[in-house]
């Protein structure tokens, strides 16, 4: 590595650490770039095989959406993990864990128990329901056209949402990583991201999207569990004392304790409650995440699916456990928060701590795979959200053909792609955290109750859809919309001007009960009583998968 | 439009199906399991979040060593989604997929396919002759 390369690294500056916890300042840099870059180059041309290798067979709807449905569960789980585990999980809770400590490790439990949501309540029913889209199950026995187009706009709202979190991550990731301050190198690195991302689901469709996340989560989690063995073996496996060296070396007793970021007062913890619910309610009503059931070819495999994840997502966020609290203890705070990307620097600092340059370029390239396989199953949710029930079923009202509906696919993930590129560049450097939370918000109010209801509850009538889901929708919107995070604090777009009428940053405390009362008070006071055919016939469908197997026959 | 009812209604009368003792005893079974244990689950859950939030002091309460009430129960979290994932998996296998498949084998044989698979099913089934994927977005 020469001067003039390392010299532009903004972690160059930063002192290496001995494993004693001593300073010695080197005068090597942290990392290098071009390792980084090499080692990711490397996953993008193993990923850009299986793509092409995958585009043999996309003829159909049913491969373009649904991989054609041949994945097995295993795989399925694999790539659920992959679809889930954002960079936001991994730097961003490992980062947590290490400045903030046990509130760190309070976001994973949540993340978790999420789990158990979609798969007692949603995963194998949707899977014998419908055929692509959350959609087809919530139009199922309802009027088509109005809850379809309703049950479209939620779902493109939240892989909207989240699709700019993780476009605007990757500009940060790139100053911390690659050492690319300027806007102009991050905006062409986003550029480069959503060109990839494009690439991958334009050609590949689902089948290439669910190798990438396959390869992804396999990487991710083998990665993460090599550095969490080898921190544990630092300390003779001994968690106790990893955890007393992380509170000696920060000198903070409370690191171990809940309340370091929402223990400040009561409306800090009303927030933490409000996300704490949005979480647990939200992951079974993500629609990337539920787009993900249709790709196995029986509802068998699709339990087979949210256990593997179960077990992968469980054991990663053990993982984070391990490193977030190993950070803390082998690194120095100061460092971590000066770093560029602040507490988001803990994991990839731990990896040049514990492996050099080479292991933290695996875990640079990671992250970088990390948040290209999540952005690739965004836009192939919303691809098939447009395509398929707007397009599709709306617009042309069914009368398509395969080949057509495929066609208005691969445009729509141009367009998400554009946009998703536009909107990562415009925003850089704006807070934007806030929008992950906002999108588990409108998933757990606009799409779960919604869900449930439809599934579960005879009584559900179209007019409770509707009032549900525009009910969740709107009002996470407008909360949000009149909250600090607007609005008045030093954070806030116009800290200036005080309109936060709505106290908290995530509105999910409120909107989520709204969503289930609208729902109830619609169907109750519905004029129009639905076709009990058509609920006996979900009913029977749902519980039992009659026909549904056939899909994997072509 | 997705109306499986025009081509099938003539073979399946679904509200007939419904109402058979079986389909009921498979409805009752699944949802006394999984209403319960979503019922328990989530208040675990939020118990342990409240917890976190309002009584911080509990959760440091020391157990061994450096390790506190926190972080034990947190793990339990972990401990209780992966019980429930296992007790739910051995459950449907036992109680719930051999009613289900008896219900389903007897109405696909009556002819029920696919909801709205009278489009897809007659393009999948005939392979398509030349241009796939790619010629198709040209």
């Amino acid at each position: 590595m020469t001067a003039a390369l390392t010299s532009s690294t903004p972690l160059a500056a930063l002192p290496r650490l001995s494993a004693s916890g001593e300073e010695e300042v080197l005068s090597t840099e942290v990392g290098s770039p071009w390792a980084n870059i090499g080692i990711f180059l490397v996953f993008v041309g193993v990923t850009l095989f299986f793509v092409l290798r995958a585009s043999k067979n996309n003829n159909t709807a049913a491969d373009y959406y649904a991989g054609g449905r041949s994945f097995s569960g295993t795989q399925n789980g694999t790539a659920i993990a992959g679809d889930y585990l954002s960079a936001a999980s991994f730097l961003g809770i490992v980062g947590a864990i290490a400045v903030y400590g046990y509130d760190g490790f309070l976001y994973s439990i949540g993340f978790l128990v999420a789990w158990l949501v979609a798969l007692l309540l949603v995963a194998e029913l949707l899977r014998n329901t419908g055929k692509f889209t959350m959609a087809d199950v919530l139009s199922f026995r309802l009027r088509q056209q109005p809850v379809r187009i309703a049950a479209a706009a939620s779902t493109l709202a939240v892989c909207l949402f989240y699709l700019l979190a993780q476009m605007a991550g990757a500009g940060a990731l790139v100053s911390l990583l690659l050492g690319i301050d300027s806007h102009a190198g991050q905006s062409l690195i986003i550029a480069v991201v959503g060109a990839l991302m494009i690439v991958y689901v334009f050609i590949g469709g689902m089948k290439g999207t669910t190798w990438v996340q396959i390869i992804k989560a396999a990487l991710l989690i083998a990665g993460s569990a090599i550095m969490t063995v080898w921190v544990l073996a630092l300390y003779g496996f001994n968690f106790s004392d990893l955890l007393g060296d992380a509170v000696d070396r920060t000198g903070q007793e409370a690191l171990l304790e809940p309340g370091m970021q929402y223990g400040l007062d009561f409306l800090t913890k009303m927030d933490f409650l409000s996300l704490g619910i949005a979480l647990v309610l939200g992951t079974a009503g993500l629609p990337h995440v539920l787009i993900r059931f249709y790709t196995v070819p029986t509802a068998k495999d699709a339990r087979k699916s949210v256990v593997w994840a179960i077990w992968l997502i469980g054991a990663f966020y053990l993982f984070t456990l391990v490193l977030g609290y190993g950070a803390a203890a082998m690194l120095n705070q100061e460092d971590i928060l000066s770093a560029p990307g602040g507490q988001n620097s803990a994991a990839p600092l731990l990896a040049y701590e514990l492996g050099g340059t080479l292991l933290l370029g695996v875990i640079a390239a990671v992250a970088f795979a990390t948040i290209l396989a999540v952005v690739a199953g965004l836009t192939i949710t919303a691809s098939a959200s447009f395509a398929h029930d707007i397009y599709g079923q709306v617009i042309k009202k069914g009368k398509i053909d395969n080949k057509g509906e495929v066609r208005a696919a691969r445009m729509t993930v141009v367009v998400v792609g554009i946009l998703a590129i536009l909107g990562g560049i415009g925003a850089q450097g704006q807070n934007v955290a806030f929008l992950v939370a906002l999108a588990f918000a409108v998933a757990a109010s606009a799409n779960l109750p919604t869900i449930l209801y439809s599934l579960f509850w005879k009584g559900f009538t179209t007019r409770g859809a509707l009032w549900s889901m525009y009910g969740g929708l709107g009002s996470s919107i407008l909360l949000i919309a009149f909250s600090p995070v607007v609005w008045g604090a030093e954070t806030s777009f116009f800290p200036e001007v005080d309109l936060a009428l709505y106290p908290l940053t995530n509105p999910g405390l409120v909107s989520i009960p709204l969503a289930f009362l609208l729902g109830w008070i619609g169907s109750k006071t519905s004029t129009v009583l639905e076709d009990p055919a058509k609920q006996a016939e979900m009913d029977i469908r749902s519980l039992t998968g009659v026909g549904a197997e056939k899909a994997s026959e072509h | 439009m997705s109306s499986p009812t025009a081509t099938h209604a003539a073979t399946v009368d679904y509200q007939e199906v419904q109402s058979r003792p079986e389909f009921q005893e498979l409805k009752r079974t699944h949802r006394s399991f999984v209403f319960p244990m979503a019922v328990v689950f989530l208040a675990w859950y939020l118990a342990y979040v409240l917890l976190a939030a309002f009584a911080p002091q509990i959760m440091a309460i020391p157990v061994l060593g450096n390790i506190n009430l926190g972080i034990v129960l947190g793990l339990a979290q972990f401990l209780t989604t992966f019980l429930i994932t296992a007790a739910y998996v051995s459950f449907s296998t036992k109680a719930l997929d051999p009613k289900s498949s008896a219900i389903r084998h007897e109405l696909e044989a009556a002819g029920v396919g696919l909801p709205d698979e009278t489009p897809t099913a007659a393009d999948t089934s005939e392979p398509t002759p030349t241009t796939p994927a790619g010629g198709a977005s040209r």
